[in-house]
C-alpha cells in the first residue's frame, strides 16, 4: 500500500543509470520532481540520502530513499502497480530472464565498455572493443529469444530489460563516436539496431535520452578531469 | 510436463548454499547435481553458457542462472515460507544491501582472506567499514528479515561460514563479538537455525580448501608489501 506521497528524483542528465527510474516513472505516470546534481560537488541531500555509496540516482517517495537504479525501477514497479503498464514481465520465469540478463549488462557489458576508454595502445583498444561486440551479439540472440517477434524486450511495451539495456545507448553511441567504430551494427546486430531506435523514440524514453553530441562533449569534459570513464551504479 | 527441479552445484558454492537454503526452507523437492570446477560438465556448459556457473537451476526443463535471481524466482513460484518481505520499500532495502554484501562485503573479505601483511590490513579496514552498515541495518532485528530468516538473511549467510574459516586459518575473528555486537549474534542464530545448520559445507574440508586457494594466490601474485 503505497502512500501517494512526495516523488523526488536526485540525479544527473548525463547518467545512464539515473535515466532508468525517470523511465519507470514516466511508463507509470508518476509525477516527481528532479533533483538535479551540480557535477563536482555532492548535495547534502545526496549525502545524507544515500551514505553507502554517495551516487546517483535515489529516489525518494515521501522522503524514504531508494538507491541503486534497478532496484529502484522493480521498486516503482512495485509501489505503483496498477498504473501503467507492468515493467517487469507477469511470468517468474520470465522475471527471471529479465534480471539475469540486467545483471549480465551491469556487471559486464557495460564494464567491457568502460574498458574500451581505459584501454591503453592499439591492441588493447581492439580487444576491449571486441569484448564489447561480442557481449552485443550475446544480446542480440537474446532479444530474439525473450522478444519473440515484439518490439520490445518486455514485449509490446518498454520493460525491465528494455530499461536496462536502452539507457546505456546514449554512452554507446558515444563510445562508437570517440572510436570512429560501428558497434550496434545493423549488419551484425539488425535485431537489436530496429530496437534501439523503437527505445529511443518512445514516449517514456525520448524526453530524458541525451543527445549524443550534448553527451559527447560532457564525455571529453569529464575524461580530461578523470582519465577514465565513468563508474557504473 | 516435468516440474522437476535440478539445482547444479558444488559441494563448497557460497552462492550455490543459498538455493540449497532456499529450497530447503520452503520445502521443495529437488535433486542435486555436484559438478567439478576444473571439469564442467556439458549440461552445465548448456544450461549457463553465458557464465558457465554454478549454482543453476532446472524448473522444468527451464535453466536459471544467477543465485539472487534464482531466489526471487523460487519465491515467486513457491509461495509457502516467504522470502522477501511484501512491502515495496522493505523489498528494495532487502534488494539494496543483499547486493552491497556482494559487491562490497564480500570481495573485501576475500581480499582480507588472501592476503597478509599491509595488503590485509588496507583489506580488512576496508571490510570493517562495510561491516559497520550491516551492523546499523540489523538495530532492533534478530534477523535482517526480521523475526524469521529471509532473503537478506540467506544472501549474507556465507559471512558466517568466512567467519569461521578466518578464524581457523588467520587466528582472528573480522567478525568479533566486541566490535560488532549485533551483527556477530545474527552469525550465531543464523548459523545454528533449523534448516541453516544442516547444509553448510564440511568444515574440515572448506579450511584446507581456502588454505590452498590462499598459497595459490600467493605464488601468483607479483612481489607483495
Amino acid at each position: 500500500m503505497a502512500k501517494d506521497g512526495d516523488v523526488k528524483l536526485i540525479g544527473a542528465w548525463p547518467s545512464p543509470f539515473v535515466m532508468r527510474p525517470r523511465i519507470a516513472l514516466n511508463l507509470k505516470g508518476v509525477e516527481y520532481e528532479f533533483l538535479e546534481e551540480k557535477f563536482g560537488a555532492k548535495s547534502d541531500l545526496l549525502l545524507r540520502s544515500n551514505p553507502v555509496h554517495k551516487k546517483i540516482p535515489v529516489l525518494l517517495h515521501a522522503d524514504r530513499p531508494v538507491c541503486e537504479s534497478l532496484v529502484i525501477v522493480q521498486y516503482v514497479d512495485d509501489a505503483w502497480p496498477s498504473s501503467g503498464p507492468s515493467i517487469l514481465p507477469s511470468d517468474p520465469y520470465d522475471r527471471a530472464t529479465a534480471r539475469f540478463w540486467a545483471a549480465y549488462i551491469d556487471e559486464k557489458w557495460f564494464p567491457s565498455m568502460t574498458g574500451i576508454a581505459k584501454a591503453q595502445g592499439e591492441e588493447a583498444k581492439k580487444a576491449a572493443l571486441d569484448q564489447v561486440a561480442e557481449g552485443l551479439s550475446l544480446l542480440e540472440d537474446a532479444f530474439g529469444k525473450i522478444s519473440k517477434g515484439k518490439p520490445f524486450f518486455g514485449g509490446d511495451t518498454v520493460g525491465f530489460l528494455d530499461i536496462a539495456l536502452g539507457c546505456l545507448l546514449g554512452w554507446l553511441r558515444v563510445t562508437e563516436k570517440m572510436n570512429g567504430v560501428k558497434l550496434l551494427d545493423e549488419a551484425k546486430v539488425p535485431g537489436l539496431a530496429k530496437w534501439a531506435e523503437r527505445f529511443c523514440a518512445d514516449d517514456a524514453v525520448k524526453g530524458v535520452m541525451p543527445e549524443t553530441d550534448k553527451l559527447a562533449e560532457f564525455a571529453k569534459l569529464i575524461m580530461a578531469k578523470f582519465k577514465a570513464a565513468p563508474s557504473p551504479q | 510436463m516435468s516440474e522437476e527441479v535440478t539445482l547444479f552445484k558444488t559441494w563448497s558454492s557460497a552462492f550455490a548454499l543459498r538455493v540449497v537454503w532456499a529450497l530447503q526452507l520452503k520445502g521443495i523437492r529437488y535433486e542435486s547435481v555436484l559438478e567439478d570446477i576444473s571439469n564442467k560438465s556439458d549440461l552445465l556448459l548448456r544450461y549457463n553458457p553465458v557464465h558457465k556457473k554454478v549454482p543453476v537451476l532446472l524448473h522444468s526443463g527451464r535453466p536459471i542462472s544467477e543465485s539472487l535471481v534464482i531466489l526471487e524466482y523460487l519465491d515467486e513460484t513457491w509461495k509457502q515460507v516467504p522470502l522477501l518481505p511484501r512491502d515495496p520499500f522493505a523489498r528494495a532495502t532487502a534488494r539494496f544491501w543483499a547486493k552491497f554484501g556482494d559487491e562490497k562485503v564480500m570481495p573485501s573479505m576475500r581480499t582480507a582472506l588472501m592476503s597478509e601483511g599491509k595488503e590485509q590490513e588496507a583489506a580488512l579496514a576496508e571490510a570493517s567499514e562495510h561491516l559497520q552498515k550491516l551492523e546499523e541495518e540489523l538495530k532492533g532485528k534478530k534477523f535482517f528479515g526480521g523475526d524469521s530468516i529471509g532473503y537478506l538473511d540467506i544472501a549474507l549467510g556465507w559471512l558466517a561460514n568466512l567467519n569461521r574459516v578466518f578464524e581457523e586459518m588467520c587466528s582472528f575473528k573480522v567478525v568479533d563479538g566486541e566490535r560488532f555486537p549485533l551483527l556477530f549474534a545474527w552469525l550465531e542464530e543464523f548459523s545454528d537455525a533449523p534448516v541453516i545448520k544442516d547444509c553448510w559445507p564440511p568444515h574440515d574440508k572448506l579450511v584446507p580448501k581456502f588454505i590452498a586457494l590462499r598459497q595459490a594466490h600467493h605464488a601468483t601474485s607479483s612481489s607483495s608489501t
